[in-house]
């Protein structure tokens, strides 16, 4: 029996760590399970869409886009599962304690800082809130991108650290970044306590997503499925790879917390409706 | 008859003023912990973050927020914990236990470095180490001679007698140095050897680890005292053989913790013990005298541990008594074509002995090295006598002894 195919991207040497111990996991329980691992998520979702690979650990804005490619190809792709910590994050817009900035509005005219240009969680939502909310280029607003681990849509720190570091500095008025990177700053100490303020957060979205291509079987994806959604955290093989993913259990994928990235997606021309990308300056 | 009294239905946790960037997430976890698998948490707080930090915290860990009405203020939420909070230690156990008396006959590698009685959770690399079992590693004497050699160390600087005034004649300096030269190589072999010794040791048997590193200390300082006295008078160091170096070799090739445990310190060391007290007894000078001493003690240590270890060995594993013998007899057989003794070392010990280069002087010494030889082999037939074997193969095997002494 040919293995279903998995594809992952390698934002950090830990990947290897994770999927190497669920592969050993899942096979260990009849399921022929491979991986291969992308540099990009732009080649993963063409590959899941062009049926190289079976199934993708995708992000958010993968997601996006492996739909509109599946609907230009006219093939079916479909979610099965996502971490219970994927699921309803926000984004936050964070000032000094000491800023003037009371009110949105009070951007006008000031600089905020973002992550990657790929970004769902640090740019292209939260920008998108900004948008909604009258602060834009047009209102005066200009954006200082950190572009760390450009085609891992956000998945490396390291452009969030990068916008906290430069609010911290005084070179931005504002940054963008997740609430539970807000909070992970706050507790190793790249924030002071009490040094920062959330003058804005988005409502909430989901994040990264296992999804299934054309390729897999109904059989297949039952099997996988019901093999995810079946560890326990008490399983000491599993323990630490769940710790590593960040998550403590699966729970079965849901769609509705797509709705912000798409309208961004949309807003700011990133893809075409047929998934093809158009982002300007965008080189994964 | 009294009723128990019940639990609260709620665990109640005040945080006061306390954000989750100050610390709250240990408040809550400690909650959590008394409150799983079926109570929930109410967190009560005035943070202005409180609830947005909350909320980011318990998803990040697994746990459920429902919010509670704002005029319920300062009640903040109530949080379910997750099921993992209960089931991380379900399969884990305590690793023997603290004392002397509680290791266990095999420790799981899992265990790995944990502290011997910690509470080890389930999982985890397995980390290999050659000597896991008990009667390999363990002498009940371990935890006792480690806190003998805790007590016994001496500061090189202040206990030997640097600037005593002496002076010896040319000859006799040249033999002290010559002798401090040979010891050097000894000692160097005697430190690598536990070194290695201690790396293949699980550290549940924690107390034999740390007699094997004070052991290594003990040679570290022995190194340094004897290089010290070989360049007091500003002299350069003696020679150094072939066949001395070739001896000290297959020390270091031993792979079996039990074999170079005895090939080293019930063998090599208990000869040593012999020519410490020759050297002490004839030393030309106070340095000598002293160092020579202040070694002798330490060394009695080490071949106490050997021999501890090896009787308690021989007495659960008889057919080790086998391997023993083959081991000193295959070290025989790789040294047979080497020279032995340095004759530099061999004429130094004679001419201490002498004190001087007169023909009546130099009889007496070759006398005593004689003597020193004899006593070493007495010596040693002892100690394999508390091993088991019998006076005739105790006769035989220390006769295979290196001619090197160590």
């Amino acid at each position: 029996m040919n293995p279903l195919v998995f594809g992952a991207v390698a934002y950090d040497p830990k990947v290897v760590t994770i999927w190497s111990g669920f592969r050993s996991w899942l096979r260990a329980r009849q399921l022929a399970f491979d991986f291969v691992l992308y540099a990009h998520y732009e080649r993963q979702a063409e590959d899941l869409v062009g049926g190289r690979i079976d199934v993708a650990w995708h992000s958010p804005l993968a997601w996006v886009r492996t739909r509109r490619l599946a609907r230009a190809a006219g093939v079916d792709v479909r979610p099965l599962v996502m971490r219970d910590t994927d699921q309803d994050l926000t984004s936050v817009i964070v000032v000094r304690a000491d800023s003037s900035a009371a009110v949105v509005g009070d951007l006008k005219d000031k600089t905020v800082a973002v992550g990657a240009i790929d970004s769902p969680q640090a740019t292209l939502i939260p920008l998108h809130h900004l948008r909604e909310l009258g602060v834009d280029a047009d209102a005066g607003l200009r954006v200082v991108r950190h572009d760390t681990g450009v085609g891992m849509h956000g998945d490396h720190i390291g452009g969030e650290r990068e916008g906290a570091r430069a609010l911290l500095a005084g070179r931005v008025e504002a940054t963008c970044m997740t609430d539970t990177n807000h909070l992970a700053f706050a507790q190793d100490g790249t924030f002071p306590p009490g040094s920062t303020r959330v003058l804005t957060r988005t409502a909430p979205y989901d994040h990264c997503v296992l999804a299934a291509g054309p390729t897999l079987t109904a059989g297949a994806g039952q099997q996988l499925t019901a093999l995810l959604l079946s560890m326990s955290y008490a399983d000491p093989e599993l323990r630490h790879l769940l710790d590593l993913e960040g998550l403590t259990r699966w729970v079965p994928a849901r769609e509705t917390g797509f709705a912000q990235l798409t309208d961004a997606v949309d807003a700011t021309g990133f893809y075409d409706p047929d998934g093809r990308v158009t982002a300007v300056g965008y080189r994964p | 008859m009294t009723a128990r009294p019940r639990p609260a239905a709620v665990v109640r946790l005040d945080l006061s003023g306390l954000g989750f960037d100050q610390g709250a997430h240990l408040l809550l976890r400690r909650a959590l912990e008394e409150a799983a698998p079926d109570r929930q948490v109410a967190v009560w707080g005035t943070h202005p973050a409180l609830l947005y930090q909350l909320t980011v915290w318990c998803r990040r860990e697994g746990h459920l927020v429902t919010p509670a009405p704002p005029d319920q203020a300062p009640l903040c939420a109530h949080v379910t914990p997750g099921a993992h909070v209960t089931t991380r230690w379900e399969g884990a156990d305590r690793a023997g236990s603290a004392g002397p008396g509680g290791a266990v006959r095999r420790p799981p590698l899992h265990w790995g470095l944990a502290a011997r009685g910690a509470l080890v959770e389930e999982g985890g690399p397995e980390v290999y180490f050659a000597v896991a079992d008990r009667d390999t590693a363990w002498t009940d004497l371990a935890p006792r001679l480690y806190r003998q050699a805790t007590a016994a160390q001496w500061d090189p600087d202040t206990a030997v007698p640097w600037d005593a005034p002496f002076s010896l004649p040319d000859g006799i300096e040249r033999a002290v140095v010559q002798v401090m030269t040979f010891l050097v190589e000894n000692e160097q072999a005697a430190l690598v050897v536990p070194g290695r010794l201690l790396a293949q040791v699980h550290p549940h048997f924690r107390e034999v680890l740390q007699l094997l590193a004070v052991q290594a200390a003990d040679e570290a300082r022995h190194v340094e005292v004897f290089t010290r006295r070989a360049l007091l008078r500003g002299g350069e160091m003696g020679t150094s053989s072939v066949g001395g170096r070739a001896s000290l070799a297959t020390l270091l090739r031993e792979p079996d913790f039990s074999i170079a445990s005895f090939l080293l310190s019930v063998l090599g060391e208990g000869s040593f013990l012999n020519l410490l007290a020759f050297l002490e007894r004839y030393a030309p000078d106070p340095v000598t005298r002293r160092i020579t001493h202040l070694v002798r003690q330490d060394e009695a240590r080490h071949v106490a541990f050997g021999l501890g270890h090896l009787e308690h060995r021989s007495t659960v594993d008889p057919p080790l008594r086998g391997r023993l013998r083959a081991a000193v007899e295959r070290r025989h057989e790789v040294l047979v074509h080497t020279a032995g003794l340095n004759t530099d070392v061999f004429d130094a010990l004679v001419l201490l002995a002498a004190g001087s280069w007169s023909p009546t002087a130099i009889e007496r010494g070759w006398r005593a090295v004689q003597r020193l030889r004899a006593d070493m082999d007495e010596g040693r037939r002892h100690r394999l006598s508390r091993l088991g074997f019998t006076d005739d193969e105790a006769a035989d095997l220390s006769q295979l002894h290196t001619r090197n002494f160590m």
